[in-house]
């Protein structure tokens, strides 16, 4: 278990020294001079002289990295050429959207994958299993940047139910507000996750159903409410809170598109209007801190995961 | 390592496991067929993919076209089967001149995934030793990293012109690949019918294409129809981002694109159509794709592979 552990930590640190690492030659990736192309219309010869400063674009290769680390490691990750605000500071404000609208469309995939789940697995390829997993099926070919517009174009658009774009209320002003423009995002998002926890859940119970200790409770005698809840779910969660994990990144290409979609001000949106204005170490700076946040969400999941199940580190 | 994670990470398509019921031994086994659902979904890609390469020889009206005298964001009729955009463009035109950038990254970034991930997976899987476990442990590596993100970042840096994107997603794409391919490997390499080619004195390149590449068939069939679908899903966020191939061109995601921002405009400046035909299009792609590639792997007997 231990072993397993360090073994895990070694393989994280040397992942996200790789993402470092790939993140800073992102700059050398621009066509010509970096500072130059970098600093476009505001290419005076201070300017390059604080860019080459922050970027140590002056040095040897392997200097200029270890440079650029020493100033992610202080927290200074450069600032915006447009708007002089540090990419800190753009980080800072934008992310608690991100979370907000993960955390919030999770809680509502979960809370309708379960039941449908349990109730398509009672009585597999009846006519809720069949509908329930059709739907699920179609929803596979419906990505956030398919369905999102149309869900706007109907709810917002059509119909008003919720606010359309460019209507975002940050949750200092006022709770119910900020949930009322969260809702439609949420749940754009959430429908992606309910088909992943649905069909993940869905097939584990249905062979967990048919296994002999079930058999068992039920010879005792035991609801089937008491099955499902204290017997069949329990083995479930693990696959469950897996997938959790592994979906991660999926969930941010989703929270990029409803963000830009209904243009509110997180992450995504930040990256986008960033690269629109050539913002490139604005860019770089969150390409770096989304990617490694994934990478150690992906690696908590992992962890928690080996708690719960320890087989898991004995393979 | 981590290979309760991996039943999910095998197949593209969240949740796709085998139901107990698919493979019953004991029920009677039935005819294979593959239905006439699955040929009219077939016939679908095939006729998008028709189109996508004669678009040029229809008589279509210039997918870039600003026609003046046509009506802006009009609606459907005779002179526009679908309507014209914010810019007066034909959406009929664009939509099917679209369709060229999502079947060119689609499948395009599939088969350099499969040249760059599947390669390696045979020799990986059927020669194990030190390769093995460093190509293994690099492919972690590589999926624990978001590919939105990646790709995001290198075309924001490098450009976003269509062969770029494609092998930026191919190269994002081939370390699930290499995982499936080398776990089928890894199956098929210790069978009875290797060691009997090995015994007659074959060669390791003629025990990989003739022995072992024929069997992975049926996987890499299916597997690489779920690569497609979910490679054009990446495209069209991209393109719905702004971040993919850039306007004019005529992308179905780039169209949503413009359409979803359309609806933040006020009465009237809005085009529904330009969210319903493109949003449709992607759609029947996908959907499509998805039970092709479903039925073929039952067909084929391609049961999840446990990595």
């Amino acid at each position: 278990m231990g072993n397993y552990i360090a073994k895990r930590v070694v393989l994280l640190i040397i992942i996200i020294f790789f993402v470092s690492v790939a993140a800073f030659f992102l700059v050398h990736l621009l066509p010509g001079n970096p500072a130059v192309t970098i600093l476009g219309p505001n290419d005076t010869p201070q300017n390059a002289a604080i860019l080459n400063h922050q970027l140590g674009l002056d040095k040897p290769l392997v200097e200029q990295y270890f440079i650029w680390i020493g100033h992610v490691f202080q927290g200074n990750l450069g600032q915006s050429f447009t708007t002089h605000e540090t990419t800190t500071s753009i980080i800072s404000t934008s992310y608690p959207i991100d979370v907000e609208l993960i955390v919030f469309s999770q809680l509502m995939a979960f809370a309708i994958a379960l039941p449908m789940a349990i109730k398509a697995s009672r009585r597999p390829n009846r006519l809720f299993d069949q509908l329930s997993n059709s739907a699920a099926f179609g929803m596979l070919a419906l990505p956030p940047f398919v369905i999102g517009p149309i869900m706007v174009l109907i709810f917002a658009v059509h119909w008003h139910v919720f606010p359309g774009p460019a209507s975002y209320v940050p949750i200092t002003q006022g709770f119910w507000s900020n949930i009322h423009t969260m809702l439609l995002p949420s749940i754009v998002l959430a429908l992606g996750s309910i088909v992943v926890y649905f069909r993940l859940l869905r097939n584990d119970l249905i062979s967990t159903l048919q296994q002999d200790f079930i058999t068992m409770a039920r010879s005792k005698g035991l609801s089937d409410r008491r099955i499902m809840w204290r017997h069949a779910l329990r083995p479930s969660s693990v696959t469950l809170l897996a997938s959790a994990g592994v979906t991660i990144g999926t969930l941010i290409a989703g929270t990029f598109v409803v963000e830009l979609l209904l243009q509110m001000p997180g992450l995504g949106f930040q990256i986008i209007s960033s690269i629109n204005q050539d913002d490139y170490t604005v860019v770089q700076g969150i390409v770096l801190i989304v990617a490694v946040a994934i990478v150690l969400v992906n690696f908590a999941f992992d962890f928690i995961f080996t708690l719960v199940d320890p087989r898991i580190a004995r393979d | 390592m981590t290979d309760v994670i991996n039943p999910q990470t095998t197949s593209p398509l969240p949740g796709a496991v085998v139901t107990p019921t698919d493979n019953d031994e004991h029920g009677a086994a039935a005819p294979k067929r593959l239905g006439t659902f699955f040929w009219i979904c077939a016939g679908w890609i095939t006729l998008i993919t028709l189109v996508a390469i004669f678009a040029n020889l229809l008589p279509l009206p210039n997918p870039d076209f600003q026609n003046f005298a046509a009506p802006q964001n009009g609606a459907p009729g005779w002179g526009h089967l679908l309507g014209t955009d914010d810019l007066n463009r034909d959406i009929f035109s664009r939509l099917l001149f679209g369709s060229r950038v999502s079947l060119v990254v689609g499948f395009g970034g599939t088969a350099i995934g499969l040249i760059l991930g599947g390669i390696p997976a045979m020799l990986s899987g059927y020669r194990r030793g030190r390769v093995d476990t460093f190509l293994s442990t690099a492919s972690y590596a590589v999926l624990a990293f978001p590919a939105l993100v990646a790709v995001i970042a290198i075309g924001s840096f490098w450009g976003h012109q269509l062969w770029k994107i494609t092998l930026v997603i191919g190269l994002f794409s081939s370390p699930l690949i290499f995982r499936i391919i080398r776990a089928s490997t890894l199956t098929y390499a210790s069978r009875d019918f290797v060691m009997a080619a090995k015994a007659l004195g074959a060669s390791d390149r003629r025990i990989l294409a003739r022995e072992i590449l024929p069997n992975l068939m049926p996987t890499i069939i299916s597997f690489g129809l779920i690569a497609v679908a979910s490679i054009i899903v990446l495209e069209g966020t991209l393109a719905f981002l702004g971040l993919s191939v850039p306007p004019p061109t005529p992308s179905w995601g780039n169209m949503l694109n413009e359409g979803a921002a359309l609806l933040s405009g006020g009465p009237g400046q809005n085009n529904a159509w330009l969210v319903i035909f493109p949003a449709a299009a992607m759609f029947s792609l996908l959907f499509t794709l998805n039970v092709v590639a479903d039925k073929l792997r039952s067909y084929l007997d391609v049961t999840e592979v446990k990595l």
